[in-house]
């Protein structure tokens, strides 16, 4: 891979968009790659936006992307995905939960998706956090679950092997098989 | 060994392979995971780990370990330098004897931050502390390991600044797996008043110590590996203009000369204090044009404005007159600015403007504040006065709450409730905070409000943790950092022995009993206390489940 590869994953803190970005950065430097990726903790984790930046390539300098410069967005959560899109550039593709948190004020879901059908970027929306609850008992593993799809529909330059070896690598024993069902589910889905 | 690490875990490990025996400080964004990842490790590696009550006891605590001869690290958010300042001064008097780090983690656009946008670094100034400013997890790993040397070579603590984006950045990391023994307990302290005790007329003689001291340490700064220029090739025409940049900044400048495919010189400031000025004229001399690319405060720019003017260097530099000196930098920024140096056009990304509402940080599901935030508000008198505080209870400063009519730092809505009430006895005034900064620092503020006799009312909301920084334990819980059992200080008990006359411990899902209560305290003649004790809805879901498991 020439180009850097740019990774935005969002969502609403507590969802689990953490600890997917330590799974991508184990499997991007399995893959070879010079990783870089920057998180936010805190005030921002307890229940408002969460935007963290994933890098790999073969040397990455600044942590941040730059604006439009995303080659993919992958989101926990609708409006947090079409937030995203007030920055994405035309190679820009989404990967995002149909599910909606919302809030005082917030669009609803339909609204959303309208919005997003209006968007000449490349969309997929998946049932994430559902077909986790219903095969799983867990929608918690739902990032999971979107990473797998990423990785079968190419939309991340990760394969599959490389995913799973990170899994083991950096998930205890006792959250790995959760974490692997997910991911196929996706992979599968 | 190489392994992706955060920014934090570099500098856990880096202290760990550097000996570090004494490891304190007061959890806070973004420097929490050192001191939670020592809770874990402590015992296994012979190290001592604990969270203080405040910053100033943390730094405290460390210097009676180096006095006895034990390598310490300190840990704490910015802000966490402001409550410690007072004897993070004299420490530069007496120095240390065994080597000591802190860190200070700073937070450029408040991402985890409430109460000011603060650029740490000025302390170098007041305290002339030697600061080390990384800017990826390499370097926090790097910097920390080179902290201890420096601190062990000078007897100096050195400040390890990094922000949010250094600490919390992850990238993959070299370092050594073997740790050097570490030896929790087995310090001695042999007596030095001569260089312990601050005490004129010892203290200026102390003063004039230090700044030798400086000047030696200034001289192993220009020497230093941690200033390096980056290379390039001379032969460009562009190389009339440089680059000076530190801690992140760098990164964001590296990633600004790729995009606009220039290839400048840049100097790369990793001691911030104290500056290798000789090494600074020697690359600006040469230049037509400087960039000084810092976060914030324009430090850097300054000192390097009065260096190019006592060398009488016709350099032009450039810094926060193109560079916005509120909120983080980034590589656009940087691109923005050079763009005006150069003759390489950049045109920015034009972000759309979509008017999505936004998303602020909210109350969990279950919290227990959401039983009283909404009975307060209801309750209270019309025209009551609300004071927030730091902690999870800044969330009802947000929306559906929008309580707050003033919100300070830690400890600080008692303190200014008791300023209101004195000086505008007529109106109601009831304070909030977590049982975390009652412990940090609302005590002064409440024996000043007995003793000064006021009566605002305050409701310390005991959800039994430090929650917001991430759950750590504080002295009201009956264990410590290391998951020992520890004595469970009573709030309550605490608030009588100060004298406060009128304290109520309830759970607040009574609604009947707290409505009551705060009907009846509201009207009281002395200060009064309302503790509101119902675990955190995360906790008791985390304990249930260790529990079932």
């Amino acid at each position: 891979m020439e180009k850097t590869f740019n990774l935005i994953v969002n969502g609403i803190g507590g969802q689990g968009v953490v600890t997917l970005l330590t799974f991508i950065d184990q499997a991007a430097m399995i893959e070879g790659y010079d990783v870089r990726s920057s998180e936010l903790h805190g005030l921002s984790q307890r229940g408002g936006s969460v935007e963290t930046h994933i890098r790999f390539g073969k040397k990455i300098n600044s942590p941040l992307i730059p604006n439009g410069k995303a080659d993919l967005i992958i989101s926990s959560e609708l409006l947090e995905g079409l937030r995203e899109t007030a920055k994405s550039g035309k190679q820009t593709k989404f990967l995002v939960d149909d599910f909606a948190f919302p809030f005082l004020g917030s669009l609803p879901a339909e609204e959303i998706k309208k919005q997003f059908a209006a968007s000449e970027n490349e969309i997929h929306i998946i049932s994430a956090s559902k077909e986790c609850k219903k095969k799983l008992q867990n929608e918690i593993v739902s990032m999971v679950y979107l990473f797998g799809y990423a990785v079968a529909k190419n939309l991340i330059p990760i394969k599959k092997e490389s995913v799973l070896k990170a899994i083991d690598e950096i998930v205890p024993e006792k959250y790995k098989k959760l974490n692997i069902s997910a991911f196929e589910l996706g992979y599968a889905s | 060994m190489k392994k992706i690490l955060l920014g934090n875990e570099a500098i856990v490990r880096a202290a760990l392979v550097s000996g570090v025996s004494y490891v304190t400080g007061y959890p806070g964004c973004p420097s929490a995971e050192i001191g939670d990842e020592f809770g874990k490790i402590a015992k296994e590696n012979g190290v001592y780990a604990e969270y203080a009550t405040n910053e100033k006891v943390a730094l405290e605590s460390a210097i009676g370990a180096s006095f006895s001869g034990l390598k310490s690290l300190v840990n704490m958010k910015s802000f966490g330098i402001n409550v410690c300042s007072d004897t993070l001064f004299p420490l530069a008097y007496t120095g240390t004897k065994a080597g000591m780090v802190i860190v200070v983690a700073d937070d450029p656009s408040c991402y985890s931050s409430a109460q000011s946008e603060q650029d740490s670094r000025g302390y170098a100034y007041l305290s002339k502390i030697p600061i080390l400013d990384p800017s990826s997890p390499q370097e926090c790993y790097d910097f920390t390991k080179i902290g201890f040397e420096i601190s062990e070579k000078f007897n100096m603590p050195v400040i390890l600044r990094t922000t949010t984006r250094c600490a919390h950045q992850r990238a993959l990391v070299s370092f050594e797996p073997a740790f050097a023994k570490a030896s929790a307990g087995k310090g001695i302290f042999i007596k030095n008043s001569h260089q312990y005790s601050t005490m004129p007329p010892r203290t200026l003689e102390m003063k004039n110590e230090l700044l030798e001291k400086i000047k030696k340490i200034k001289a192993y700064a220009e020497e230093s590996e941690l200033n390096p220029i980056r290379k390039h090739s001379a032969s460009n025409g562009a190389s009339k203009i440089g680059i000076i940049a530190s801690g992140i900044s760098y990164l964001h400048a590296l990633e600004a000369l790729e995009e606009l495919k220039l290839d400048l010189p840049v100097l790369k400031l990793g001691f911030f204090y104290p500056l290798p000025e000789q090494k600074i004229i020697k690359f600006v001399k040469p230049l037509k044009k400087v960039l000084i690319i810092e976060e914030m405060d324009p430090y850097l720019e300054k000192d390097i404005m009065q260096l190019a003017k006592s060398g009488n260097l016709k350099t032009e530099i450039f810094g926060k007159n193109i560079l916005p000196r509120t909120g983080e930098l980034d590589a656009e920024k940087v691109c923005i600015a050079l763009s005006k140096l150069t003759n390489k056009k950049f045109i920015a990304f034009k972000t759309r403007n979509l008017n999505l509402p936004k998303r602020t940080a909210r109350l969990c599901e279950g919290c227990p504040y959401w039983y009283i935030l909404p009975i307060v508000k209801r309750i209270a008198p019309e025209g009551t006065i609300f004071g927030g505080d730091i902690g999870c209870n800044m969330i009802g400063a947000l929306p559906p709450h929008s309580m707050y009519d003033y919100m300070f730092c830690m400890g600080s809505s008692i303190g200014i409730s008791h300023g209101i009430k004195k000086s505008s006895p007529n109106q109601k005034v009831i304070s909030f905070m977590g049982d975390g900064t009652f412990f940090h620092s609302g005590i002064a503020g409440m024996i000043n409000a007995v003793y000064n006799k006021s009566n605002p009312l305050m409701i310390v909301m005991d959800n039994r943790i430090t929650a917001m920084t991430g759950h750590q334990p504080n002295p009201g819980m009956g264990k410590n950092l290391m998951g020992e059992n520890a004595p469970e200080l009573q709030i309550a008990d605490i608030a009588k022995a100060c004298g406060v006359k009128n304290i109520k411990v309830l759970d607040p899902i009574n609604q009947k009993e707290f409505e009551d209560t705060l009907k009846e305290f509201i009207e009281k003649d002395e200060i009064s206390l309302i503790v509101c004790k119902r675990i955190c809805a995360l906790l008791a879901r985390r304990l249930e489940k260790a529990k079932s498991n």
